[in-house]
């Protein structure tokens, strides 16, 4: 019997005759994740890397994952693609991890695929762009929504007020630019008419001229849809406030946080958005599946970070307990079987909605995953 | 005493490629081979910018311009031109290098550092064109860029890139030091030391500079092309304004005048951010502090403080 063997039955042994085997009595499952924690993307890597880091260490003090311990291994780049890049072949290869979690940007995260793709290790991503999952990669999956998503919901609700006349205004940024492209491409399906398409640079501080040629398209406008997250749509609901244009305003879901509120002031009053079930966790019915959730994660969150959640927290959430619930299902940490276990995730509920995975959609949300929102009072108000 | 000819220009070249050799034998993984790669391709960069900033005496603050010309080139040469991977790198260089002697040729016939502002501004405009272009260069989320195949053989793998870049460095400093011993190398280091006096003995001090920026642009580009086909990705971050400062300084931090510097400021930069994750939230505060210790106590730049250093040790 060789020296290992013996050791090993020892272990067992051992384990049998003091009950349940402490976690940490083998080698740590290794999680990755790069994120931009630092840079102009920080408001989104922060609470991402608070969350991953919060729940590891209670899933590590619950026992871990299949009787071994959760280790964390985290990077931040800045916001840079080519360092995401390093860190990804540096998780793959030093780190050794069987998972990753994360890639705040869509940018990071498509500068990070082929490095898992050609690991074969599955990679939760955090970003919102829709080419991370369309077409189907093998191993890259996403948990928030797409912005073509949120055009969707804000279309679907114009179209329930009998509204097809619409002005868009939209960032340089990312975020803007990305979502401009998706609702020009579904303003159609939606019986809907873009008027007029007016864009503002990042570090734009009146955008009254982009709305008074909205203002001014021919034939008339009847809402318009900012596209755009930060400080620029504050600017621009003050700015459509100052004009009186007199229509609906729509924002995105880059708007749902605290700060938006307080940058536009009043003029934010009946500004509608689509956003997670987590921004207005306290009105949601008891009989919505997500309630539970959603409150235990924003009580966790605000009385251990002493800050406001956010729903990028939430995405890092959901990744995290897709991957830890595929691992215990798969009861193993190859790569190939995790990535089958976490494409068989049916009806999990997370911050962000019920996710049903599939061989063809790996983010597994529904138009029913976004809430309309009202802003009333100065505070989020839920509409349907 | 070293023998004769081994020309400190020749020991230079050999010891680099020598270092590439060895590192190749002690590499353990893909992720050093990755780092070792990226070291290579901002060194390119930077070896450039040297020439500009350590034989001309002229700052280019938006030479990250410049790289994003070369990167982009490769991922939209294909893509919109039809062309081919390689014609479109070489449609990079020559564009960036136009785009250099456009600026250059009014801006340098002036004494002084007016072309720290033009390359400021025309770095800046790069980066925002990349950025707001979305239908034509993808927006800020970046773009894909085909695989390289040469002649059937798809280049693939950061080892292969590591001798690639490699040998793309070890050929940049050899044509580098072979400038520096010029005509045009030696009238610029006349002019650097007088301007005057260089004009009196009858040097076009403009052309000679001229020279030397559009050589420093093509550099940049290449290097960008590079990085661009070996991520196989690219994003505006390339031709950012940070960027542009990284590089200054890492010729700063190498050493001025030195292109061995150029390659050691490089791979200073490239790995201690690395080096620093152990100290994960004090990362950034640690790599500004290291720098500035550099700053303070290598004052010439690493490699010319430390020949001075063994210069003074020696007999």
């Amino acid at each position: 019997m060789s020296r290992r063997l013996f050791a090993a039955l020892l272990v067992g042994a051992a384990a049998l005759t003091f009950g349940p085997s402490p976690a940490g009595a083998q080698a740590p499952i290794r999680i990755g994740a790069v994120l931009s924690v630092t840079g102009p993307a920080s408001f989104l890597g922060d609470p991402e890397a608070r969350t991953l880091r919060l729940y590891i260490d209670r899933i590590n003090q619950a026992g871990g994952v299949l009787g071994r311990r959760l280790e964390l291994v985290l990077y931040d780049d800045g916001g840079d693609a080519n360092r995401a890049r390093t860190f990804a072949t540096r998780l793959v290869e030093d780190d050794r991890v069987v998972a990753m979690v994360g890639g705040t940007t869509t940018g990071t995260t498509m500068a990070m695929i082929p490095v898992f793709e050609e690991a074969r290790i599955p990679f939760i991503s955090l970003a919102g762009g829709i080419e991370i999952i369309e077409p189907v990669k093998p191993f890259t999956f996403k948990t928030p929504h797409t912005d073509k998503m949120a055009c969707e919901k804000i279309f679907e609700d114009l179209r329930k007020r009998g509204l097809t006349r619409v002005g868009l205004i939209s960032g340089t940024g990312g975020f803007g630019a990305s979502m401009r492209t998706q609702c020009l491409r579904v303003a159609p399906a939606f019986g809907i008419t873009i008027v007029a398409d007016e864009r503002y640079g990042p570090g734009d501080t009146d955008m009254t001229p982009q709305l008074t040629r909205i203002r001014n398209a021919p034939g008339g406008v009847q809402a318009v849809v900012n596209a755009d997250f930060g400080q620029g749509p504050a600017i621009v609901t003050r700015n459509f406030a100052q004009l009186g244009l007199g229509v609906p305003l729509y924002q995105s879901h880059g708007v749902a946080s605290r700060s938006f509120i307080e940058l536009a002031g009043p003029a934010a009053e009946g500004v509608r958005l689509p956003a997670a079930a987590l921004l207005v966790a306290e009105q949601l019915p008891d009989s919505d599946p997500q309630k539970r959730v959603v409150m235990e994660y924003k009580q966790l969150y605000e009385s251990t970070q002493n800050q406001p959640v956010s729903t990028f927290g939430g995405h890092a959430y959901d990744g995290l307990m897709i991957l830890i619930e595929a691992i215990r299902r798969a009861g193993s940490t190859d790569g190939v079987r995790i990535r089958d276990a976490v494409r068989q995730t049916r009806g999990f509920i997370g911050t962000g909605g019920v996710v049903n995975m599939s061989e063809t959609d790996h983010m597994g949300l529904d138009l029913s995953a976004f809430r309309m929102i009202e802003i009333r009072n100065g505070t989020w108000r839920l509409l349907d | 005493m070293a023998p004769a000819w081994l020309t400190p220009r020749r020991a230079t070249v050999a010891g680099l490629a020598l270092l590439l050799a060895a590192l190749w034998l002690v590499f353990p993984s893909g992720f050093y081979f990755r780092i070792a790669t990226l070291v290579w391709i901002s060194a390119l960069a930077a070896v450039g910018l040297n020439l500009l900033m350590g034989l001309a005496g002229q700052v280019s603050l938006g030479h990250a311009g410049f790289v994003g010309i070369g990167a982009y080139a490769v991922a939209l040469g294909p893509r919109h031109l039809g062309l081919d991977l390689l014609p479109s790198l070489g449609l990079g260089l020559v564009l960036a290098g136009l785009l250099a002697l456009l600026v250059g040729r009014p801006i340098l016939r002036l004494r002084g550092h007016y072309l720290a502002v033009a390359t400021l501004g025309l770095g800046i405009l790069v980066w925002l064109v990349l950025n707001s272009e979305v239908a034509i260069t993808g927006g800020p989320d970046g773009i894909q860029v085909q695989r390289l195949v040469l002649v059937g053989w798809r280049v693939a793998g950061a080892e292969t890139w590591y001798w690639i870049t490699g040998l793309a460095l070890v050929l940049g400093v050899l044509v580098a030091l072979n400038l520096e011993e010029s005509p045009t190398g030696r009238a610029l280091r006349a002019l650097h030391d007088s301007e005057v006096a260089a004009a009196v003995a009858g040097i076009d001090v403009a052309r000679a500079k001229l020279a030397v920026f559009v050589i420093a642009a093509v550099y940049a580009a290449l290097a960008g092309g590079l990085l661009a086909l070996f991520n196989r990705f690219v994003t505006p971050q390339a031709a950012d304004f940070l960027h542009s400062i990284e590089l200054v300084t890492m010729v700063v931090i190498g050493g001025m005048g030195s292109s061995l510097g150029a390659v050691v400021g490089a791979a200073v930069l490239t790995i201690l951010p690395q080096a620093l994750t152990v100290f994960h939230d004090y990362e950034h505060a640690v790599l500004g502090l290291t720098i500035i210790l550099f700053m303070i106590f290598l004052r010439q730049g690493i490699v010319p403080s430390l020949a001075a250093l063994l210069a003074r040790r020696a007999p």
